[in-house]
């Protein structure tokens, strides 16, 4: 079948079978910060923003992306620079292989809400799984992110 | 001391590549066009494969090759990545008519692209012959059914191992009369703990990319930490000669012990061999949970010996130890159960350790963060917990009364001295942090909640004494800048940039002066591997002394060149100086590419004779409600003694990382398997990983000492971390509830279940 996807910020169009993911859809046209971390839904590191929202790419069909709008970090390498530098300078990006789903996810997050508190930090972000990191550096990053961009 | 580059928070050289999403790791790097590889696993936990029609499979368009038993080699190996010749036995075929757990490989397909490789593997058709299997590990030792009842079974080392036996490893040892000791105590406490076979889970699984270079050669990029031994591996496996292989990394998406071992490398190796096009294999989430390399289920039963005032005199342990259906590490890992639990113990006066590892119909085990310590540290610390409350001693003071300290021999650990330990400074400091006195044991909160606290040490070492090599290569670049090549592997734990910081500070140079070219089997010096928490301390220390080298020849050089003689000059990092006469480092290089026999670089390996013991102390504090079992934890607090850190973020983030993988082991994450043996636990679904919302609070604080023999005062910080959370948090949930968990995970369940039957 056909579609056409807006995939960060340029329309692409492709012939794709029906039963392919969302996922190596983006990675077949270059997309390849999308990572793959499980096959259940159960880690984060897939999240692209569809139409504004945060989505799991493993579990949404191509197909249903017909005619929306994608961002993955490729699409977003200022606000990825500037949110990233706060998690290297705690070292918290370790493997990195979660990275890109987690940092889309908290871009997401402050688009949604500008001022989390930490409970709705932690909520927010509980789908995004880190095996290295044990949270905390991540944690502190989005604190001293927040902190910067209250005192500018 | 004052230092520019080492025990600074510095930011990892890959670190914005890496937030930025760049695509660095292999799935990114592979191209497209080569050949998928998958195989198609046993569903039978015990079987001999009988027939494989392969022939319609053969049919499906796109299919490129099946393989079978039959086409590989017949050569016995092991895959566990261990410096020749392996403790592991040699157990392994390629492929082998025997399948031995639930997911145990029976045919490789390969093909241009997944659909068609995912419709070959439904129809090719397997003929078994069914075998009983040997699911209980408790069974396995002297049964009949054998795991391993061929012939070609080999054992490299004296481990005490047997095929006809079911062992893997077998072996006592010990000090002192441990009887005679015991039964002069006041107490003797005898418990059996009981460890599951935890998953790494590493967030990118297995998988490799393999290519027939312009030589003939086969070059392998994998996500590994053995880049050396995966070579000889596959040597020995595909039975090539070593040079004919390269093995190379790109950025490792994690890999805590999991990528020790060769996992998915096998297979896309022999298809390219046999084919001579590219391939790559990706286990899924699914296979690396069930077809992998994951933490060895023990059994560890402690007797501990006391005086009634808490002085711990006698400790036997003895540990079973379960390496499933084959041996990768199982000779190994068992032997930490005991040797980096005990000694945490310094008034003990006789201990005995004993232990058998066995073959069992389920996946194999490998190597995972901690490798054994971590299991006998959370029987032998909850001993020592449910002793101080026998005793009624106060669990923090019994462990102040009995810890090791520094310049103590330690008889368990292989005789070593403690050239420099801080575990009294931790266990102070960790008790103030979490205001022990005010909080033990526990507080009840009127709501049907309680508050508790729960403690444990941990020691673990920093390499294999007189077994791991690292190297390292340093050459001056045109511009007087510094390449440094070194053989081990980051996989996100920073050693690309910790080892650059030893060089920028032995040479003085900036950090950026410093490239780093890591784990090319080709082009690397050798060395052992990113394990066993050698590399800053083996490999570390072999960048020291490779620095301290070239600026010997830099010095020699730009003497000539100044012409003084050596000791008339000296280097200050930008230039040999000497009498008012100077020459810079990239005057020095210009001079290298022109008309001179010098080479302007060294070489250095390193390996050493102790493996020092980084130490920790761990806290916890939960709320538990008594209605359900659930705990929250509220605070984990974590005082470490790893030498002198040569970076301090990075450090600190790896005691966080290796306190969520404890905590995930201690409460969540278990691993069962049906009555024919097949896991229940092959996905995050049913394997729960601890989120952001399962940790709590994480407090982390290092108390440092110096550690003479290391870069820089450093010990290892990678595993130890990983040992504390089950212990302490066991400890807690006996403190809140009086049930104490002897089988991990402890689960609301379990909890609620002791709490029922303590009441009747
Ligand atoms: S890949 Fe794990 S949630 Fe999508
Ligand atoms: S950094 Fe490795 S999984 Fe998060």
């Amino acid at each position: 079948m056909n579609i056409q996807v807006k995939i960060n910020g340029k329309n692409v169009k492709s012939e794709i079978d029906a039963d392919l993911l969302l996922i190596d859809y983006l990675r077949d046209n270059g997309c390849l910060s999308v990572k793959r971390g499980c096959e259940t839904s159960n880690c984060g590191l897939c999240t692209v923003l569809m139409n504004g929202k945060p989505v799991l790419s493993c579990s949404v069909l191509a197909a249903r992306a017909d005619g929306s709008e994608i961002y993955t970090l490729e699409g977003l390498q200022k606000e990825a620079e500037e949110f990233g530098t706060f998690v290297a300078n705690q070292g918290a990006e370790q493997c990195g292989f979660c990275n890109p789903g987690f940092i889309m996810n908290v871009i997401a997050m402050l688009r949604e809400n500008e001022n989390p508190t930490d409970d709705e930090i932690k909520e927010y972000l509980a789908g995004n799984l880190c095996r290295c990191s044990g949270y905390e550096g991540q944690f502190r990053a989005i604190k001293n992110f927040l902190a910067q961009r209250g005192a500018k | 001391m004052d230092t520019k580059f080492v025990n600074k928070p510095i930011m990892k050289k890959d670190a914005m590549a890496l937030v930025m999403g760049k695509p660095v790791y292999l799935d990114d790097v592979a191209p497209k066009d080569c050949l998928i590889v998958k195989v198609l696993r046993s569903p039978h936990a015990n079987a001999i494969v009988e027939e494989v029609k392969k022939d319609v499979a053969l049919k499906v368009p796109n299919i490129e090759c099946i393989y079978t038993w039959e086409d590989v080699p017949q050569n016995r190996f092991t895959m566990a990545g261990q410096t020749y010749p392996e403790p592991s036995p040699y157990d392994r075929l390629i492929l082998d008519k025997h399948v031995r757990y639930v997911g145990d490989p029976v045919a490789i397909v390969a093909g241009s692209d997944e659909k068609s490789v995912d419709k070959a593997l439904k129809m090719i058709k397997v003929k078994y012959k069914v075998l009983e299997p040997i699911l209980d590990f408790r069974k396995s030792k002297d049964n009949d059914i054998l795991v391993h009842p061929e012939e070609s079974w080999k054992s490299l080392c004296p481990v005490g191992a047997d095929n006809k036996r079911n062992l893997c490893a077998s072996e006592t040892c010990g000090n002192g009369d441990v009887e005679k000791v015991l039964s002069e105590c006041d107490i003797v406490l005898e418990r059996t703990y009981h460890t599951k076979a935890n998953q790494q889970a590493m967030m990118e699984t297995f998988r490799t990319y393999c290519y027939i270079d312009t030589y003939g050669r086969l070059n392998v990029l994998s996500s590994t930490q053995i880049v050396f031994h995966a070579r000889r591996i596959l040597s020995t496996a595909l039975g090539i000669p070593k040079s004919k292989i390269r093995v190379t990394k790109p950025r490792i998406g994690g890999g805590f012990g999991a990528k020790q071992t060769l996992v998915a490398e096998i297979f896309p190796a022999f298809v390219t061999w046999k084919t001579g096009k590219p391939s790559k294999m990706i286990f899924t989430r699914e296979e690396s949970q069930i077809a992998s390399t994951p933490r060895h289920e023990m059994e560890v039963t402690v007797r501990v010996g006391a005086t009634k005032e808490g002085i711990i005199k006698a400790v036997d342990l003895y540990t079973l130890s379960n390496t499933g259906a084959y041996g990768e590490h199982g000779p190994t890992t068992v032997g930490l159960s005991g040797h980096k639990s005990i000694p945490l113990y310094g008034k003990v006066e006789a201990f005995k350790f004993a232990y058998d590892v066995v073959y069992s119909n389920v996946m194999s085990a490998g190597a995972y963060r901690g490798y054994g310590a971590t299991q006998g540290i959370f029987a032998l610390e909850s001993a020592v917990n449910e002793l101080s409350a026998k005793l009624g001693i106060d669990p923090v003071k019994i462990r102040e009364m009995n810890m090791v300290r520094e310049g103590d021999t330690m008889p368990a650990y292989y005789n070593e001295t403690t050239n420099s330990c801080a575990l009294d400074r931790c266990l102070e400091k960790a008790k103030n942090m979490i205001n022990w006195n005010e909080k033990y044991p526990y507080k009840d909160m009127g709501n049907g909640k309680v508050r508790s606290v729960g403690v444990a040490m941990a020691m673990q070492g920093s390499g294999i004494s007189n077994v791991d090599v690292g190297s390292a290569t340093i050459k001056v670049d045109d511009d007087g800048l510094y390449t440094l090549l070194i053989g081990s592997a980051d996989m996100g734990t920073g050693c690309d940039t910790i080892l650059a910081q030893i060089a920028a500070e032995s040479l003085e140079c900036d950090i950026d002066n410093i490239t780093v070219l890591a784990a090319d089997t080709d082009s690397s010096p050798y060395d052992s591997g990113s394990y066993a928490s050698s590399t800053t301390y083996v490999t570390g220390k072999a960048v020291c002394n490779a620095c301290e080298k070239l600026i010997d020849i830099m010095k020699e050089e730009g003497a000539k060149a100044l012409g003084l003689s050596v000791d008339e000059v000296d280097f200050d990092g930008k230039r040999v100086f000497g009498k008012d006469k100077e020459i810079s480092t990239a005057e020095l290089a210009v001079k290298s590419q022109c008309g001179t026999k010098t080479a302007l670089e060294v070489t250095v390996s390193h390996s050493s004779p102790i493996s020092p013991p980084p130490f920790m102390v761990g806290m916890v504090e939960i709320e538990l409600d008594k209605e359900t079992g659930h705990i929250d934890i509220i605070d984990y607090v974590a005082v470490v003694d790893c030498g002198t850190p040569i970076n301090t973020n990075l450090a600190r983030v790896q005691v966080e990382g290796g306190l969520g993988q404890g905590i995930g082991m201690a409460l969540f994450e278990d691993v069962q398997y049906s009555e024919k043996g097949r896991m229940y636990n092959n996905s995050f679904m049913q394997y729960k990983l601890p989120a952001r919302n399962d940790v709590g609070t994480l407090r982390v604080e290092f108390e440092n000492s110096y550690e003479q023999t290391g870069p820089y005062g450093a010990k290892s910080i990678g595993e130890i971390v990983i040992n504390t959370p089950s212990p302490a948090l066991a400890h807690a949930v006996y403190n809140a509830t009086g049930v104490y968990i002897h089988e991990l995970p402890i689960t609301p369940e379990k909890i609620v279940m002791g709490m029922i039957k303590n009441e009747n």
